[in-house]
């Protein structure tokens, strides 16, 4: 399983891209697999405002609805309305075309809690729990 | 695997070919007590395979019970519902087994493979239910005994399944047709090959030798390759059932709902001098039924999963019994009961999903249905 060295991870298995005043967010490689034949995706709505560890969108695959949590606080700024033409894309390229939302973290200070690859690797390892 | 996971894996019966479900690289979830690859690769993966090509079910989770005697014949027919006076020997039929109230006590296939011995199959769920209640029911010459442990049931199942079954065995496949079945000894002991299956497709069902099933399982793969033949786990086998309105027992079907309910009463034999529940079912047949089990389709992006609540009117109506992603429709599909004033085709329905009215609309049964070359 890839787990890219340049973002940051959460323990309920979403991925952070940090840019300058945006985070990217998506779900990881392991989140993907787990979860299996994505069929839909509910996004939340641009301008939203979420808390960190709140429930901001749903993936329903065959088996279950699994849901996607908000890695920071903060006002979503952009979706992937991809994810809603062609769900499939979050198994197969869940960290590029695959992307959820954009947030614009309005408490920069809950990013300390995110994992490093290493990090959220090891926590894998150990035995995960959706 | 969670912990949670691990815990449940060791309580629950592990099927004969487990361990070649792990090499293949089986997800595993539970099945009722059953711990059964869910499955291999992924299930809309595995559900297109059987639908275009062919595949290999380990169900031997399912239930088999011999009934053996001069009186077998009469006995059967008394359990079931539908008329094993149809059936001749190297035939099948499916039949509910129903109380006297008219409820399911299961759904299961006979086999007659000689006018004194029925092969009867069963869900995984009700063996011991059943066995109690066919063990109470007997009269006369006959015996009923539970061989569930003896046999494992291997299902091929797709367009391409005639191709490998036909390279397995020794057999003349032109000799079976659809719900026929043939019983002979090969190097896998006695086997018995039916034409019949739970996806919807052409396909076959072999009973062998529980201690034989790893040994067929990989001569299966050796014939299979060239086809295409892939493992298919229980993840695939509910949305295949699905598609083409199969009823699954404890979901669909229970001891609460009747053969009519359930829509299924082309399986009871009116004509039929005496069966059990036949005075609750006559009356019900006169009388017309309360609710009665549709099919739906879900309009928006959400899955109305088992449990869910169907409104109408802006009132709780009804409860889905099943409910997935159809790969076939790339659509939202499901089966609920509704009462029978509103189970009309092209009703439109709203069904409560994560605490929101989702649009639904109850369309015609099966949702797919595989088209037949003349």
């Amino acid at each position: 399983m890839n787990f890219p060295s340049e973002l940051k991870y959460t323990k309920t298995h979403e991925w952070i891209r940090k840019e300058e005043r945006t985070y990217t967010v998506g779900i990881t490689d392991y989140a993907q697999h787990e979860i299996s034949d994505v069929v839909f995706v509910e996004l939340p709505r641009v301008g939203e405002t979420v808390e960190q560890g709140k429930t901001v969108s749903i993936v329903e695959s065959v088996k279950a609805a699994f849901d996607i949590y908000a890695p920071v606080s903060g006002t979503i700024k952009a979706i992937n309305t991809l994810l809603e033409s062609d769900p499939a894309i979050v198994n197969k390229d869940p960290y590029q075309k695959g992307w959820f939302f954009e947030i614009v973290p309005t408490k920069p200070e809950e990013s300390e809690s995110l994992l490093r690859k290493d990090e959220y690797e090891q926590m894998i390892r150990h035995g995960a729990e959706r | 695997m969670t912990h949670s996971e691990k815990e449940n894996a060791s309580n629950l019966k592990k099927l004969p070919l487990h361990t070649e479900h792990e090499v293949s690289g089986a997800r595993f979830g539970a099945f009722g007590e059953w711990w059964v690859p869910l499955y291999f690769t992924s299930v809309i993966d595995e559900h297109e395979t059987v639908r275009r090509g062919v595949g290999v079910f380990d169900i031997s989770h399912m239930g088999e019970f011999y009934v053996d005697g001069p009186d077998a014949r009469r006995v059967v027919n008394r359990w079931i519902t539908n008329d094993v006076e149809k059936l001749k020997p190297g035939r099948a039929l499916y039949s509910p087994v129903c109380r006297e109230s008219g409820g399911i006590v299961d759904d299961v296939l006979v086999y007659e493979c000689a006018p004194d011995q029925y092969l009867i199959v069963v869900n995984a769920a009700n063996i011991e239910k059943d066995f109690d209640w066919f063990q109470s029911r007997l009269d006369g010459r006959a015996a009923v005994q539970n061989v569930s442990e003896q046999f494992a049931l291997l299902a091929v199942q797709g367009p391409r399944s005639r191709g490998v079954v036909g390279k397995l065995f020794d057999v003349d496949l032109s000799e079976i047709s659809y719900y026929h079945f043939t019983k002979f000894k090969s190097s896998y002991g006695e086997i018995i090959l039916a034409e019949t299956g739970y996806t919807g497709e052409v396909g076959f069902e072999i009973f062998c030798p529980v201690g034989q099933a790893p040994r067929l399982w990989h001569s299966l793969f050796q014939v299979g390759r060239g086809h295409g033949l892939k493992p298919i786990g229980f993840g695939a086998r509910d949305t295949l059932r699905l598609e083409s309105c199969f009823l699954l027992y404890g979901h669909d079907m229970t001891d609460q709902s009747t053969p009519l309910e359930a829509g299924i009463g082309w399986t009871v034999a009116w004509g039929k001098k005496d069966f059990v529940g036949k005075d609750a079912l006559v009356r019900q047949k006169h009388e017309g039924i309360q609710r009665k089990l549709v099919g739906f389709e879900v309009k928006d992006r959400a899955i109305a999963r088992e449990g869910s609540r169907i409104h109408r009117d802006g009132r709780e109506v009804g409860i889905v019994t099943s409910g997935t992603y159809s790969p076939t429709l790339a659509k939202s599909i499901g089966l609920g009961y509704l009462p029978a004033e509103s189970a009309r085709i092209g009703q439109t329905l709203e069904i409560k999903i994560r605490g929101k009215l989702v649009k639904a609309e109850i369309v015609k049964m099966p949702f797919y249905k595989r088209e037949k070359i003349a």
